[in-house]
């Protein structure tokens, strides 16, 4: 068990994945001597030498589609977009050729390519430079979307994702690079698909991921000072997504809100709100609720806390829960 | 960059001449490879007569003719070696034919499968690419990875002349000049992007010439001489293959047939405009020069008329017969293992399709 941030974690698990497979090539714009604008390729030139590691002209789309062309080509290629609202001229070859090569061969090549994207809000960005881009990912069929909450949780999912066949939208929130947390790196590679139950609580359950998952966590605890038992569930994995883990929570609390910072339509959040209405309707108790961003263009830092789904906001959506007059809060 | 370069990427070369002669200085060039050369021209003329005719009996979706470039399409498969690779367009159907892969399976895609119709991995073919130009980045992702494992593989990356005003034309470019990969970008300039003439693509000297900006040779070359292709293919293939980094090359060629069979070619281009480039068919071209120089007799032309023949008969038997499709494979690929949500879709969707029986 060591004490790392969320850039450390990664960058373990990166080397770590390199060392164990002389395939895995990490490229993008300024990985290389830099070690990325957060910092989280640091070292990777240095120690794995510029055939491993390497920095690229400044263009998203020629980053992408040259991993797809190594993945053909045998390799197992971890590129970095510099962040999120930047890897959109990378978007048709991630909509055309990352997620449909694998259909269009009948499985004869696969593309066992990492998009790291550092994602969401948060650190103040200015204009461009934060976006909650995972709807479009997730709406892709033939991308895995992973969205790691934790540190421990960041090196785990990244190393299943660089070992997975498939392609992977790995998106790291970038409020966590530089928070430390415990990470144990003995821990073994999490299975990709799998949600995680934080929290365990009786009366209502609270399903995020990624950045959302600590605020959740918050609000569950602000909830408990306040006697309500509130539960969370981490997605861990928004593409293949945990039907089982989610259901399972809601159908024995039979309350339910889901937390994400995009914008609420056509969105994540919606898709869950739908399946649980879908899937659960006879022990819901109350419509599902969303706590998420309001449909505007991400904000710039100085409106940007109006715009994050926050403790209170979330509290104030789970009182909506229809709750009978006996369980109402009396503290 | 030297004036000579600069003039390369320019003018065009050019062995054969439009009437068959030899141009004055050039070598002439082994008799027995020509004839080859030609019995595979022959044979992507007849595989595009013979898709066409798929196409008006309904056999075939819908077809992009090469009819007047298939100098191109067999110059650029017959310079590459059995591991090199090819990243086809949807237009490419006779390269792809001529690098061996069995024309019934290429036409899959173009007859309305859901997936290429070849293994990829066995003739070292890539998918036809119908997004513009982003099969380029592949092709440099291909070959870059070839470099980094020590391998000497070369890849033919194909596009038009309209793709060459996509992005991806230029990250590729650049991208593998930077690299030094070892790939040879051919542009087959046939004058049109669906209706959209040359002229609103580039207003550059020649398409050739875009590659001087990326630090790599340009070549222009004529695109309906096979002699002159093969050779300028050739020698950029061993170039990228030496480790000398990628080509651009530029065939003048010219689209015979419509855009495809949907499309009307006289609404933008006039009957004077194809009469000229029919003089200058590359079949034609190669017969003419192989007749004159006694290399072809009436028997070796029966011989390869034959064996088109042959082909077109396959592809017709191929593509005459509807193969049963298996609802499921919409989702037996999607994922290497289905999602839980497909198993479910797949599940749902066996239900109705039983429902449908009973
Ligand atoms: C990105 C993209 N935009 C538009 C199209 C539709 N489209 C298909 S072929 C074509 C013309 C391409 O012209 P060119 O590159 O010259 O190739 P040619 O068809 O002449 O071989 C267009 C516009 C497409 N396939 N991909
Ligand atoms: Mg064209």
């Amino acid at each position: 068990m060591s004490k790392m941030t969320m850039a450390q974690a990664i960058n373990t698990a990166l080397r770590d994945a390199m060392t164990a497979d002389d395939s895995v090539v990490v490229f993008g714009e300024d990985v290389g001597a830099l070690g990325g604008v957060f910092r989280v390729t640091d070292g990777l030139h240095r120690d794995f030498g510029e055939s491993r590691c390497f920095d690229t002209p400044l263009a998203e789309s020629g980053i992408v589609g040259v991993a797809v062309g190594m993945a053909m080509n045998g390799m197992r290629p971890v590129v970095e977009m510099q962040f999120d609202a930047f890897a959109y001229p990378a978007f048709e070859q991630i909509t055309s050729h990352v997620a449909k090569l694998g259909n269009r061969t009948r499985g004869r090549l696969r593309v066992p390519v990492v998009i790291r994207i550092p994602y969401a809000g948060g650190i103040g960005g200015v204009e461009h430079h934060c976006d909650s881009s995972e709807a479009y990912y997730a709406h892709t069929p033939g991308l895995t979307v992973v969205a790691p909450a934790t540190n421990a949780d960041a090196y785990g999912l990244l190393r299943a994702a660089i070992e997975h066949p498939d392609p992977v939208i790995f998106l790291e929130p970038k409020k966590h690079y530089f928070a430390k947390e415990d990470v144990d790196l003995a821990s073994p590679v999490l299975p990709i698909g799998r949600a995680v139950v934080r929290r365990p609580g009786r009366d209502a359950t609270l399903i995020a991921y990624g950045p959302s998952v600590p605020v959740a966590l918050g609000a569950a605890a602000q909830a408990a000072t306040e006697g309500r038992d509130l539960g969370v569930v981490d997605l861990r994995t928004i593409v293949p997504f945990d039907d089982d883990t989610v259901c399972a929570e809601v159908r024995r609390t039979g309350r339910a809100v889901v937390i994400a910072e995009a914008p609420g339509f056509a969105s994540v959040a919606s898709e869950i709100a739908a399946r649980l209405g879908e899937r659960c309707f006879h022990h819901l108790e109350a419509p599902v609720r969303r706590v998420t961003g309001f449909d505007v263009p991400y904000p710039a830092p100085k409106l940007e806390h109006h715009f994050l789904p926050g403790v209170d906001r979330i509290l104030d959506a789970v009182d909506t829960l229809q709750w009978p007059d006996s369980r109402e809060v009396t503290a | 960059m030297s004036a000579d370069e600069l003039a390369q990427a320019i003018t065009v070369a050019r062995a054969l001449e439009e009437t068959g002669r030899l141009v004055p200085g050039t070598a002439a060039p082994d008799a027995d490879a020509l004839v080859e050369g030609y019995r595979r021209l022959v044979s992507a003329r007849r595989l595009n007569e013979q898709a066409g005719a798929l196409v008006r009996q309904g056999r075939l979706a819908v077809y992009p003719s090469s009819r007047g470039q298939e100098a191109c399409q067999v110059a650029c498969a017959s310079v590459l070696a059995d591991d090199d690779w090819l990243f086809p367009t949807y237009r490419d159907t006779a390269a792809i034919a001529a690098r061996g892969v069995d024309p019934v399976e290429v036409l899959s895609m173009l007859r309305g499968d859901w997936h290429c119709g070849y293994d990829p991995t066995v003739h070292k073919v890539a998918p036809q690419a119908t997004p513009l130009a982003t099969q380029l980045l592949h092709a440099v992702g291909v070959g870059h990875a070839a470099r980094l494992k020590g391998e000497d593989t070369v890849v033919m990356a194909l596009c038009g002349d309209g793709a060459t005003s996509e992005g991806d034309f230029h990250e590729a470019l650049n991208f593998a000049a930077v690299f030094a990969a070892p790939v040879v970008f051919f542009v087959q300039n046939n004058k049109y992007a669906i209706s959209v003439p040359l002229a609103r693509q580039s207003v550059a000297p020649s398409l050739a010439a875009k590659a001087i900006g990326y630090g790599m040779p340009g070549v222009r070359v004529d695109g309906n001489d096979l002699v002159v292709l093969e050779q300028v293919l050739a020698e950029a293939v061993g170039r990228a293959r030496a480790g000398q980094g990628p080509t651009l090359v530029e065939a003048d060629t010219y689209r015979m047939e419509s855009h495809t069979n949907a499309d009307d070619a006289t609404r933008y281009r006039t009957d004077d405009e194809v009469a000229e480039w029919v003089g200058r068919d590359p079949v034609v071209r190669v017969k003419t020069y192989l007749t004159a120089v006694g290399a072809l007799d009436e028997a070796r032309e029966q011989r390869i008329t034959a064996a088109a023949e042959e082909m077109a008969a396959s592809v017709r038997a191929g593509l005459g017969t509807e193969a049963p499709v298996d609802p499921e494979e919409l989702f037996a690929h999607v994922y290497g293992t289905p999602t839980p949500q497909l198993v479910e879709q797949r599940a749902a969707l066996r239900i109705e399709l039983d429902g449908e029986e009973a």
